[in-house]
């Protein structure tokens, strides 16, 4: 297991919370919840060690679109990169 | 009867209507589960995911945990009685019980009865996914489950409580005791009950005693249908969530049973009695010799 932390510059932010997923092989649960700060703070513990980069290349995706203050936590069970973007757009629809 | 060709075709096809319809309890995951179950809008989870009861022992094993540590607790009505469903996810550590998730069908149990015992009953619903006590967390897994035992023999003299495996992870290890000790069994087909899972018996006695790979012998011993037929369910439904909401009516409003199947000791000895080891009965043949309706 690995944990990762991620940082985001945000503008707006959040008024609602949103828990989507589950910690199944494949798959992985997001939280997303309004922050005291004002950037979107993301840590990551994922099952799979190795692939710093590839997270970072996910997740600077999204947030650039995502813009809003947020405290995220992702628990993986070794989702691919298309998964974990779904899920992450899944958490946003449901905190709008 | 007699029906015409044009009317078979019609029943097939309503057949078909109303399976595409049905919503599949298996392909759910837990919280969907209790939300399908509970009355529209009724649902309230007790401890969910942003009050992170999560597993303080799985990061230490290098293990990712989930924030509800895979049991979700929901309060609401029932068909308008009060409920509180205890529901195990079965994606996460295949339904394994941990110190905390064990612990919060523990509190949930012993908070129902103390609603029962003060003249506000709560109708406690387990939907049991489970592979049985969490490896990593071996001795306080049992512990709790031992914990989760006692209040069930507490609460079910107060008010039935009801037990359903959902899901194709089955049911075993202590968790298959669990069921046991229920008021009210309901299975699917596809579920599986048995205190040790074909591979450990496999693993333990060898592959003449059980071949784990033979689905076939699998579920015509340890099966829903065969668990039904033997008497160690009491109601076999199709996988709907709305026949499970209604079966869970029937038997809530049954009240509590004369007699718990698990206080039939002697009866289930002397069913024992009746089996030669050196020629155990197959499934259909326990069907014979255990049927359905003797112990209830």
């Amino acid at each position: 297991m690995e944990t990762l932390n991620f940082e985001y510059e945000a503008k707006g932010s959040l008024t609602r919370r949103a828990h989507v997923g589950v910690v199944g092989s494949g798959d992985l649960e997001v939280l997303i919840e309004p922050s005291g700060k004002p950037t979107a703070e993301v840590r990551v513990r994922t099952s799979v060690d190795g692939y710093t980069q590839v997270w970072k290349d996910v997740l600077d995706r999204f947030f650039a679109r995502f813009g809003r203050a947020a405290k995220v936590e992702i628990n993986d069970f070794g989702a691919t990169p298309g998964t974990v973007t779904l899920r992450l757009e899944q958490a946003a629809e449901e905190v709008q | 009867m007699m029906h015409t060709t044009h009317d078979d075709n019609r029943i097939t096809k309503e057949r078909r209507d109303l399976f595409l319809r049905r919503q599949s309890i298996i392909e759910m995951r837990a919280r969907q589960r209790a939300q399908a179950i509970l009355d529209p809008g009724s649902f309230r989870e007790l401890l969910g995911p942003f009050d992170r009861m999560e597993s303080p022992w799985l990061p230490l094993e290098g293990i990712v945990p989930e924030s509800d540590d895979g049991v979700i607790v929901a309060r609401g009505q029932l068909g308008g009685w009060p409920a509180v469903i205890m529901a195990i996810e079965g994606a996460f550590q295949g339904g394994g019980m941990g110190e905390v998730s064990a612990s919060k069908i523990a509190g949930a149990l012993g908070l129902a009865r103390r609603d029962c015992e003060s003249g506000n009953p709560i109708l406690p619903v387990l939907l049991l996914e489970t592979g049985g006590v969490r490896l990593q967390e071996a001795n306080l897994g049992e512990a709790v489950v031992a914990e989760i035992h006692a209040e069930i023999i507490a609460l079910r003299r107060q008010i039935p409580v009801i037990g359903v495996l959902t899901g194709m992870v089955g049911c075993f290890g202590g968790m298959s005791i669990t069921a046991g000790l229920c008021s009210y069994l309901v299975v699917l087909p596809q579920a599986r009950l048995e205190l040790n899972g074909p591979e450990v018996i496999e693993q333990e006695a060898g592959i003449d005693e059980f071949d784990a790979s033979d689905k076939h012998l699998i579920w015509s011993l340890m099966g829903g249908e065969q668990r039904y037929e033997t008497g160690f369910a009491d109601a076999l439904i199709e996988d709907d969530a709305s026949v499970l909401r209604q079966t869970l009516q029937t038997l809530a409003a049954r009240g509590r049973p004369a007699r718990h199947r698990s206080e039939n000791v002697e009866e289930y000895r002397r069913r024992l009695a009746t089996i030669d080891p050196a020629a155990p009965p197959d499934g259909p043949g326990l069907r014979h010799i255990w049927p359905k309706g003797e112990t209830q």
